[in-house]
């Protein structure tokens, strides 16, 4: 491993978000450390990024919902990384949860509960050390609920606000968080849906842009991947409750 | 789904399916019938949309390790070869061998055994493959190379896919020195002087011509030859101080946003893109210079989905390979009758070949001629006749660019097809891997 460079960590590093991002840093020089529940298939992507890049990539396993188990995967990492990139997300089945209660249990806890956890222990360190960055890929859909997907939109409500929050707490000691929202992204989880062309983003996009907010000069807090978003979310969220509730969303 | 190649004729409605891992890839294929891989859609005309089923292989798009000393490069069968341009060239290697675009598959490479500007010398993708990862139809995954379950892999490479599904391919890369080729432009007047400067083009690395197919009578077959070399550092550094020796593609590229209406092509403005052509490569002359590698390799990549400019009903692109002995009378011949007939050739490309490769592998010694015809309802039978010339003459089409050629043409021109249908018959592939092109012609 060479010294100088920095490392990062890519959370959820079998997703098509996490494998387009781990390809922008280590395109950047860094050193990349992916983190994953299926190792086999991360060892695919890492195998791939390092024959792209002839940077060096190591797999670690690591289980979203099992917080017990943080801390000393924290410690198994072969260096504290600068950058910890958090990508990991499940949509779920909406109607299904409605009434399987077990299934919505898993989707707060996987976009909420166990990337919030683990990115606590990531801050704490950082702080310790006085340096670092985090980077949450949250969602649109945690800008306002609507009725098809509010299970999944609650969770990265959640997660946002985490974020702001972890945010407002470092930003004294210079840490940086970054809160990003990618909308409509072509991966293998919006395979097969009809998506509008010009608000939907390719996940090498997703990449650049996460490698530009967190590290570039000028560091961004919130960002929406294609701009057009910013506004059309504000739109959403500007229409009264009277109103959006009456809306088939 | 309605699938079409690059050529947009045929068309045919095929189930599709997008593989993403390559292990389930066996159990997808052990399941079903009538299949056929697909890569990035380049082939021309029918030979990956299969009878049933389509397996679209742009999932499969992890490279998965290379050694900088040999050169050795294992790639899943899904990779853009363009992807690895970008990965590697950056580092000082290039791929062994490549085809007129680079948005092809290294699956789509080896299935048409493809051929570059320096077959002659260095011989067909194929040639430089170490090893390939086959799904037979039972759904067995095996290994098999040159020396390595030889028959299965000397009938897979060229064998447009109908032995199983290609998931992952290991093949040599070459060490160059800078991005840059050193490129030389030679004047031929007629057919005979192209022919005579590819033969003094033999020692160079790469070598094409391009004919002016509207020139007739004394001035049939004149063309302009490009040689080239991989230039180096030396070469490269007092003639452009400030470039990069290893440049990547330029992002901006040109754009076909719609299908243009086919009068677009007509007779007068082919002329003129020739007239011009022809001037612009003369006033060169002889004199070498250094080209950027993305033009003299991919021209056309730089016009994204220049496919559109022959209007709705697409084009046919006819390329045959004729031996040493017969090839000036039958090259002639050709290009007396496409001159002729008005119905002049965008494109036309003369390219001199050296041995040939795998069973069904179009490359064999002698010189191949590719033309661009749009559809039109004469077309058919204007190639048709060029194909008794071609059979006449001892030669054969290539498949990968083939989208109506006679089952006699075809079985004129691939004397081991016998030996590529027992091999079949032995995997049980007869029926299994399906494509409209093999059901055309009767593999």
């Amino acid at each position: 491993m060479t010294e100088n460079r920095k490392t990062m960590l890519l959370i959820g590093a079998t997703s098509d978000i996490g494998r387009a991002t781990a390809m922008a840093y280590a395109e950047a020089g860094w050193q990349v450390l992916l983190a994953a529940r299926n190792v086999q298939s991360a060892q695919r992507n890492a195998d791939d990024i390092a024959t792209r890049t002839g940077a060096g990539v190591q797999v670690h396993a690591l289980d979203i919902l099992h917080s017990d188990a943080m801390p000393g995967f924290v410690d198994s990492l072969p260096v504290l990384p600068d950058t910890v990139v958090c990508v990991v997300g499940e949509m779920g089945d909406q109607e299904r949860a409605q009434v399987e209660f077990d299934h919505a249990a898993m989707v707060f806890r996987t976009n909420f509960e166990g990337p919030a956890l683990l990115l606590g222990h990531f801050a704490n360190r950082f702080l310790a050390r006085g340096s670092g960055a985090i980077v949450g890929v949250s969602s649109v859909a945690g800008d306002r609920g609507r009725g098809t997907n509010y299970i999944y939109g609650a969770a990265k409500a959640g997660f946002t606000a985490f974020l702001s929050g972890l945010r407002n707490r470092l930003a004294p000691s210079g840490l940086r968080v970054v809160t990003v929202k990618p909308g409509f992204v072509r991966t293998r989880m919006t395979a097969g849906m009809k998506l509008p062309g010009l608000l939907t983003a390719e996940p090498a996009e997703v990449g650049a842009a996460i490698l530009a907010a967190a590290e570039g000069k000028r560091g961004r807090d919130v960002i929406y991947v294609r701009p057009v978003w910013r506004g059309v979310m504000s739109v959403i969220g500007a229409i009264p409750e009277p109103i959006f509730k009456k809306l088939k969303l | 789904m309605l699938l079409e190649g690059w050529g947009r004729y045929p068309r045919f409605e095929s189930e599709t399916r997008r593989l993403g891992d390559p292990l389930a890839v066996p159990r997808l294929v052990a399941a079903s019938r009538g299949i056929i891989g697909r890569g990035n859609g380049r082939a021309y005309g029918d030979a990956a949309i299969g009878t049933r089923l389509t397996l679209g292989a742009l999932g499969l798009d992890r490279m998965k390790a290379f050694d900088p000393q040999s050169g050795h490069l294992t790639v899943e069968a899904g990779v853009l070869l363009s992807d690895i341009l970008a990965a590697f060239l950056p580092r000082g290697f290039f791929p062994p061998v490549v085809p007129g675009t680079k948005l092809v598959t290294v699956g789509g490479m080896i299935a048409a055994d493809v051929h570059g500007k320096n077959h002659h010398r260095d011989g067909s993708f194929g040639d430089h493959l170490e090893q390939l990862t086959l799904v037979l139809p039972s759904g067995q995954a095996v290994t098999c190379g040159p020396s390595d379950n030889a028959d299965l892999f000397r009938a897979t490479v060229g064998g447009m896919g109908l032995t199983g599904i290609i998931t992952e391919a290991t093949f040599r890369m070459k060490p160059v020195e800078t991005g840059w080729i050193r490129q030389r432009t030679i004047v031929a007047r007629d057919l005979a002087g192209a022919l005579q400067a590819l033969d003094d083009s033999d020692a160079a690395t790469y070598s094409v011509a391009w004919i002016d197919c509207v020139a007739r009578g004394a001035g049939l077959g004149r063309s302009l030859i490009f040689a080239g070399e991989h230039a180096t550092r030396q070469e490269v550094m007092p003639e452009r101080p400030d470039a990069p020796l290893l440049p990547l593609a330029s992002p901006g590229r040109l754009g076909v946003p719609f299908d243009l209406p086919a009068m677009t092509l007509n007779k007068v403005s082919v002329a003129a893109f020739n007239e011009l052509y022809f001037r612009r490569g003369a006033r060169n002359g002889d004199k070498p210079f250094l080209t950027h590698w993305h033009p003299y390799f991919f021209p056309l990549d730089g016009v994204d989905r220049w496919n559109r400019i022959y209007g709705r009903r697409g084009f046919l692109q006819h390329q045959c390979v004729v031996p040493p002995a017969t090839a000036h009378a039958a090259l002639a011949e050709i290009l007396d009758r496409i001159t002729r007939s008005g119905k002049a050739s965008f494109l036309a490309v003369l390219k001199k070949m050296g041995a040939g490769g795998s069973l069904m592998s179009f490359p064999m010694p002698g010189y191949t001629l590719a033309l661009d015809l749009r559809v039109t309802d004469e077309t058919f039978a204007l190639l048709d006749q060029i194909d008794r010339i071609v059979v006449s003459a001892g030669g054969r089409l290539y498949l990968a660019k083939d989208a109506r050629q006679s089952r006699q043409t075809f079985e004129a021109g691939y004397p081991a097809l016998q030996r590529f249908n027992d091999l079949r018959s032995a995997i049980g592939a007869p029926g299994h891997m399906a494509s409209h092109l093999s059901s055309r012609l009767g593999i």
